[in-house]
């Protein structure tokens, strides 16, 4: 459910949704939504001074709190790209 | 969602008759190449015209309220949007129960919602400067408590004569703070400080003018 909202915001925000991959990885203390996007929505899904990344995380941990649950979000690099 | 495909020599040309047909400009439209051309032999055996598939984008305020819908139903929350013109701006309002995991605490998470909204509706086309996005009436109340805060400390500074500063706020709550006292004639309003700690003063006004009383 919640990397169902993580994807469905991901894919709203990019210029390219059928490249938004979103994996769910079991942490120790929270779950891990490592999110996936073409190179040049990078830009996008951090937004200026990550304030997008920030709203996404702020809205996904929000939904995870009503579960009992910690999450988070992190961007993960393409393969093969540079910042 | 409007879709049609068209073609022309060049995908130019083609995006030229689909712009045509649909009456919009460039920045309306997603344009996706079907085919390209090719010259074919010669130019003249094999040849084949470019083809495209054009989509009108759709406008801002539509693209909001499918994002707050969508987000609700992901949430796993009940809820309704309603949408409403407001000048240049649009309000939405989501209306249901149980929905203050969106509000958050004093609001933060209400915030990042809309600040979303916009980054997300800005995608769309259309006039609308900004979208506001209101949570089960709680702007409407902290508006309201803002108010009611600027009248009285405005009252305080009319009996005192001494300025008196509000606890720091962000650019919104002092515009509406500031707008609460406009038609104030015994008091003046101004913002000092650095955000995030940038604070209204309200400071009585000199007489002066029309208001002003004689000894």
């Amino acid at each position: 459910m919640l990397r169902e909202l993580v994807t469905f915001i991901a894919k709203s925000i990019v210029d390219n949704p059928e490249q938004v991959e979103v994996n769910e990885v079991e942490g120790e203390r929270a779950v891990v939504f490592e999110l996936r996007v073409a190179p040049e929505d990078m830009g996008k899904v951090i937004g200026k001074k990550g304030r997008v990344i920030h709203a996404v995380r702020a809205l996904v941990q929000a939904a995870a709190a009503k579960e009992g649950k910690r999450a988070t979000v992190e961007i993960l690099e393409q393969p093969g790209l540079r910042l | 969602m409007t879709t049609i495909e068209t073609t022309g020599r060049s995908v130019e040309e083609a995006l030229e008759n689909a712009l045509r047909e649909l009456g919009v400009s460039e920045d309306d439209v997603i344009v996706e190449v079907i085919e390209e051309p090719s010259r074919g032999f010669l130019g003249i055996i094999g040849s084949k015209d470019a083809r495209i598939r054009v989509t009108l984008k759709k406008d801002k305020a539509e693209i909001a309220y499918e994002f707050l819908t969508g987000l609700l139903h992901r949430m796993n929350l009940r809820g309704i949007v309603e949408s409403r013109a407001q000048g240049d701006t649009h309000l939405l309002t989501v209306n249901g129960d149980d929905l203050g995991v969106l509000i958050g605490r004093h609001g933060q998470t209400l915030k990042h919602l809309e600040f979303l909204t916009n980054v997300v509706a800005s995608r769309g086309i259309g006039d609308i400067k900004r979208v506001f996005v209101d949570v089960a009436g709680y702007r409407k109340r902290k508006e309201k408590m803002l108010e009611d805060l600027a009248r009285n400390a405005a009252r305080k500074v009319q009996k005192t004569g001494k300025s008196a500063a509000l606890r720091p706020m962000d650019a919104r709550d002092r515009r509406i703070v500031h707008l609460a006292l406009q038609k104030n004639t015994r008091v003046t309003t101004h913002s000092e400080g650095d955000e995030p700690f940038r604070r209204v003063i309200i400071s009585p006004r000199r007489n002066e003018g029309g208001h002003s009383r004689q000894r």
